[in-house]
Parts: C-alpha cells; sequence; structure tokens
C-alpha cells in the first residue's frame, strides 16, 4: 500500500479517486494535483512509482493545501475562538446544538445524539404542596 | 453571501458617533446600545458595550477576536431552558 503524507494509505483504487480518502482532498483537489503532478489519474495507486508518489505530495505541499492533522487542529481553532468570545456560534458549539439556524423541536439527532427522554423531577416541596 | 467590500463593513451613524465621542473623551462607560446589527470593527476594541437583546442590556467587553462578528451575536435574545429546573438545588440558584 502507498503511503503519502506520512500516515495516508487509499489502497488499490484509481489514484483519482483514493487521493480523496486523505482529510482535506476531495474530488475537486484529486484532480487538480494530478494535473500538476503529471500523473494519470486512472493508474491503480499500486502502480504508481515512488517518483510519481514524490511528485504527488510535492504538488500538495508547494500549493499549501492544508490537510490531515493540521487542517484538523484549524477547525478545533475556529472553533475554540469562537467559544472564547461568547459568540451564539460558539454558545451552540458548547451545548452541542446546531448552529446554523435549523430547527431543534424535532430533528437535529445529528448534533444531539441519540435521545435522551427526559422526565421532569420535582422537589419534596412541590409534593406536598399538591397534596 | 458576503458584503461587498466596496461598502466595507456596516456600522449604524449613531453608534459610530458614539464611539467616536467616547474615544476621544477616552471615557470608560460602557456605551448603550440596540443596534445589534452592527458590525465589529477595529476601533471598538477595548470598549464595552451594552447591547440591548430586547429585554435588557448586555455586557459585552469587545476584544480583537471579535472583530468581523456583529454586535447582536453576544447578545443573547433566548433563555436556554433546561430540564428539572423544579429540584431544589434549581431553585437555590
Amino acid at each position: 500500500m502507498p503511503r503519502l503524507l506520512g500516515v495516508d494509505i487509499p489502497e488499490n483504487k484509481r489514484i483519482e479517486a483514493s487521493l480523496p480518502y486523505i482529510y482535506g482532498i476531495g474530488p475537486t483537489r484529486a484532480r487538480d494535483i494530478l494535473a500538476k503532478a503529471e500523473v494519470d489519474p486512472n493508474l491503480r495507486a499500486n502502480k504508481l512509482t515512488p517518483e510519481q508518489l514524490n511528485r504527488i505530495g510535492h504538488v500538495i505541499t508547494e500549493n499549501k493545501y492544508v490537510v490531515e492533522g493540521d487542517l484538523r487542529r484549524e477547525i478545533q481553532q475556529n472553533i475554540r475562538r469562537l467559544m472564547a468570545i461568547g459568540s451564539y456560534r460558539g454558545m451552540r458549539h458548547k451545548r452541542g446544538l446546531p448552529v446554523r439556524g435549523q430547527r431543534t423541536s424535532t430533528n437535529a439527532r445529528t448534533r444531539k445524539g441519540p435521545r435522551r427522554t427526559v422526565g421532569v423531577i420535582r422537589s419534596k416541596d412541590a409534593k406536598t404542596a399538591k397534596v | 453571501m458576503g458584503r461587498s467590500i466596496k461598502k466595507g463593513p456596516f456600522v449604524d451613524d449613531h453608534l459610530m458617533e458614539k464611539v467616536i465621542k467616547s474615544t476621544s473623551s477616552g471615557a470608560k462607560k460602557p456605551i448603550k446600545t440596540w443596534s445589534r446589527r452592527s458590525m465589529v470593527i477595529p476601533e471598538f476594541v477595548g470598549h464595552t458595550f451594552l447591547v440591548h437583546n430586547g429585554k435588557i442590556f448586555n455586557t459585552v467587553f469587545v476584544t480583537e477576536n471579535m472583530v468581523g462578528h456583529r454586535l447582536g451575536e453576544f447578545s443573547p435574545t433566548r433563555t436556554f431552558k433546561k430540564h428539572g429546573a423544579h429540584t431544589e438545588k434549581a431553585a437555590a440558584k
């Protein structure tokens, strides 16, 4: 299995299809990179020569594409900034609710996670007051 | 869709006036405003604003990181309701 940029190991697919396995590279970037590195996009990833792999790696670093760990860190930092300044969006991140104005009465399960049924917990005073 | 760069950031005129006045006088008094739609621009950094949320004025101290956001983003308009508000622990608060 060929390695690119340290840890990434795309497999027996066309190189055009296996590059997007790298976090931060999608179909468009993959095509751009291959064009710049002058590698045939139809070649299988395992058929690439080390020299071709090198060229691909070079293109990625030269174009300053932020990829993998760096990209993840950048995103995390942006979110942390939003939370630190006390903005509405930061608040939504903290509470694990949708950030972009979606409804929460129903749905929003991706952000909220699995359903948790919450019953009302009444204090003792409230109980005696009723009786 | 972003705003045209040509126009520059939007700040209500009445708010801008207040900020300029407060900067020139060097007063530390917070600026009361209803203009939630005004963008935070670098001139605001270091000032304290009282941003209306429809009911009360929330204190917002502007730092460098806030530039580019709008004042309203820092003054929430809704109360976040939680379950279990009827317990003694919550009542004590």
